[in-house]
């Protein structure tokens, strides 16, 4: 039987993506720059009205829900046992590991005071949904590092090589990796758990942040159910984010992507998508807030735009069978997902935000959009860094290797 | 009929949440601080005040925030505009237009509320906020980690960010003259200098009597209601006006404390940590079986 072994891929780093790539990430630390030395005034178009702008709503709000893939997927190979979805557990994780990391990364830069970031650890606010989040998020940070520390200890057993005089130092530090490899295999399955009941946590935290801004923000999207929709769509999100993902890395390192596993993978996707729509309308007819759709403005086509595009459209695609049968296709409709979940993350921090007194509209600066750029096009130049230089995405393997470290451990 | 159907719904599900989330627990909610009954307030009576932004002057010097001399206060044309409280004034007088006489525009001087239930207060990640006795609503710099969501929360739109400072940008509001004079016993800087005593510090309770008796004295000159009596759980601050208040760009706020709902949700979810544990255990429980399932399939297989 052929069977899926995660390999590091051997490929350059260096294309002219990622030279692209490179620029865009230079050009967002620049702006950076000068958030740090000159004030988040200096760069962003903030002001008393508008206290948040996209590094909230996008690298972090949209961040969080895109990242959710690491969960589900555990949730689905790990705690379902679900073996066939094995393979895809892997780029998962190192997704929503990068991807959190860069969300405490965006929280800290928007941060007035980003060097109190530790504050929250000691000055706790039991009735702050901020400060749950924060908790949560940072916590979860941890347990993905950890999650993903197995796949350190497999790249380096056998293969500890430092330099120099710390060449005497590779026994010690072989040993050691493997009794902490022996550990995590023992204990992996408590922090899974914790991962998941984290996700479910904060992603409906995120939610219930805008709640309190009552009456400012927009009715289409102010209910007390947010944290269920936040959950929900951050739950239907992440198959997708995981497909979009799989089908770029088999393109671009020239594998042939895995149809099949994907197709189960989509299979679930239609429900959930379902699950999250009934939720979203049914609050819309109990609220009666319909009827703002009947007037034409920001709020009401956004609205529209985000229910379309991002569920009801895919719903339909993920429910035909001809999408199942190509990876573009299955690719397509996620991508409209994730799409829709960034709209929604979008319109419910700032298009519904509507503030009392706004003497004009917020929308970001050229140094907001280029830190936020920055950051996006980082995080995919990392995620290549990982791939080729850990075993990460899984390639067919026809002979079956059944001790864990044999073959590796020998070759070298 | 829509607002009514959308606060019962708002209500229900609020009560679902909380109650498909675990426990209702009412108990926990913002216990922290204890509103006392001889809270103080300031009644501010804008058909009195003149308009002559003294009270601006007197809060920046209290403050010590930078100011032009008092006599440039005298200009009227600043009133083309509406302005906000902002980082470098803690309160401003806007004017609106009498309906009745040309003569006597409206003044109305903005500042933050200091609510009985402040959204600040419940929101800030560090509890920078506190709620103190005499109802003064104070932010503590020590704390503060510039998060600004106390700014989202804040029903007034009044907490203003330092947004020019890269190192140790503060929020600025109204603190009551906590520190240096209402702890003291003494007025604040606003009502001291204040001409007309278009303003009035005092007992929240005496104040809320005296304006009721000015309405009733006088019904021609006020509309029947004091703002700030009840919107949003009640505020210190509190305002008579001749004209509706919405038009005088006073925010439309319901009766209900500006942080209930959330409130509610956040106490709902982490009810004792029960349905975070819960969760935990009926994962845990998943896994076990689902592993066993297939130990039991693998062995099948031999
Ligand atoms: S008016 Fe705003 S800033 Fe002032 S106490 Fe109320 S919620 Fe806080
Ligand atoms: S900006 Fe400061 S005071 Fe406001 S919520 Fe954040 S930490 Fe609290
Ligand atoms: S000092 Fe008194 S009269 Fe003058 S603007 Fe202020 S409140 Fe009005």
């Amino acid at each position: 039987m052929e069977n899926m072994k995660p390999k590091m891929m051997q490929k350059n780093f260096f294309t002219p993506t990622v030279i692209g790539l490179t620029i865009l990430a230079i050009n967002g630390l620049i702006f950076l720059l000068i958030r740090f030395v000159w004030g988040i005034g200096a760069v962003t178009n903030l002001d008393n009205q508008h206290p948040w702008g996209i590094w909230i709503g996008i690298d972090v709000a949209a961040g969080v829900a895109l990242a959710a893939g690491g969960f589900t997927t555990a949730a689905l190979g790990h705690i379902m046992h679900k073996d066939q979805y094995h393979s895809i557990i892997r780029p998962a994780l190192l997704t929503a590991m990068l991807g959190y990391t860069f969300v405490a990364l965006s929280v800290m830069i928007d941060l007035g005071r980003y060097y109190y970031i530790w504050h929250p650890l000691i000055m706790w606010n039991g009735s702050s949904v901020l400060f749950e989040v924060g908790m949560c998020v940072m916590i979860y940070v941890m347990v993905l590092y950890i999650e993903f520390l197995p796949i350190v200890t497999e790249r380096f057993i056998g293969r500890v090589n430092l330099p120099g005089f710390l060449k005497k130092l590779n026994k010690p530090v072989d040993k050691f990796l493997r009794v902490l490899d022996r550990g995590l295999e023992k204990t992996m399955f408590v922090f899974i758990i914790a991962g998941v009941v984290l996700s479910c946590l904060h992603q409906s935290s995120l939610g219930t942040l805008m709640v309190i801004a009552g009456p400012k923000m927009h009715p289409l999207w102010q209910t007390p159910v947010l944290p269920l929709l936040f959950l929900l769509s951050a739950i239907s999100v992440g198959f997708p984010m995981v497909i979009m993902e799989s089908v770029i890395t088999s393109k671009s390192f020239g594998l042939k992507p895995e149809t099949n596993i994907l197709a189960d993978l989509s299979n679930i996707i239609a429900p959930l998508l379902g699950v999250y729509l009934a939720f979203k309308i049914g609050d819309m007819v109990i609220r009666q807030t319909f009827t703002y759709l009947t007037e034409i403005n920001t709020s009401s086509v956004m609205f529209t735009l985000e229910l379309l595009i991002g569920i009801i459209i895919p719903l339909r695609l993920f429910l035909s069978n001809e999408i199942k049968k190509s990876p573009t296709g299955m690719a397509i409709a996620s991508f409209l997902v994730v799409l829709g979940v960034l709209m929604n993350r979008i319109n419910n921090f700032l298009v519904a935000y509507n503030p009392p007194y706004a003497q004009h509209s917020y929308f970001p600066s050229i140094g907001e959009i280029s830190v936020t750029i920055g950051f996006v096009a980082l995080e995919i130049l990392l995620f290549r860094f990982f791939v080729i230089n850990f075993p990460i995405v899984s390639v067919p393997v026809y002979s079956t290797p059944q001790t864990k470290f044999a073959i590796r451990g020998g070759s070298k | 009929m829509l607002n009514q159907s959308r606060r019962d719904f708002l209500k229900t599900s609020t009560l679902i949440t909380s109650a498909t989330l675990g426990l209702n627990s009412k108990s926990k909610a913002a216990s922290k601080y204890v509103l006392s009954e001889d809270r103080m307030g300031v009644l501010v009576d804008t058909t009195v005040c003149i308009g002559c932004r003294k009270c601006e002057w007197a809060c920046k010097v209290a403050h010590n925030l930078p100011t032009e001399p008092i006599d440039t206060y005298d200009d009227r044309s600043v009133f083309k505009e509406k302005r906000r409280p902002n980082d470098k004034a803690l309160t401003v007088v806007n004017e609106y237009p009498n309906d009745f006489t040309d003569k006597f525009p409206i003044d109305v001087k903005v500042q933050c509320m200091h609510c009985d239930k402040p959204a600040c207060l419940s929101a800030c990640i560090v509890g920078a906020f506190s709620k103190h006795e005499n109802g003064a609503v104070f932010w503590d710099s020590t704390k503060c980690i510039g998060c600004r969501y106390c700014m989202v929360a804040c029903p007034f739109q009044i907490p203003a960010f330092e947004f020019e400072k890269a190192l140790k940008p503060d929020i600025k509001k109204c603190d009551f003259c906590y520190k240096d004079r209402t702890f003291k016993g003494k007025l604040p800087a606003c009502v001291e200098i204040c001409p007309v005593e278009a303003i009035t510090y005092g007992r929240r309770e005496d104040l809320i009597k005296a304006a009721r008796e000015k309405i009733k004295m006088y019904p021609n000159r006020y509309v029947n209601r004091i703002f700030g009596e009840y919107e949003v759980g009640g505020t210190s601050w509190l305002y008579l006006a001749s004209k509706d208040f919405e038009k005088l760009d006073f925010p439309k706020l319901g009766k209900d404390p500006a942080p209930g709902v959330s409130e509610a949700i956040q106490h709902g979810i982490f009810a004792y940590f029960v349905p975070p544990v819960a969760l935990y255990a009926l994962l845990g429980g998943i896994m076990w079986i689902n592993k066993n399932k297939k130990s039991k399939e693998q062995e099948q297989d031999k």
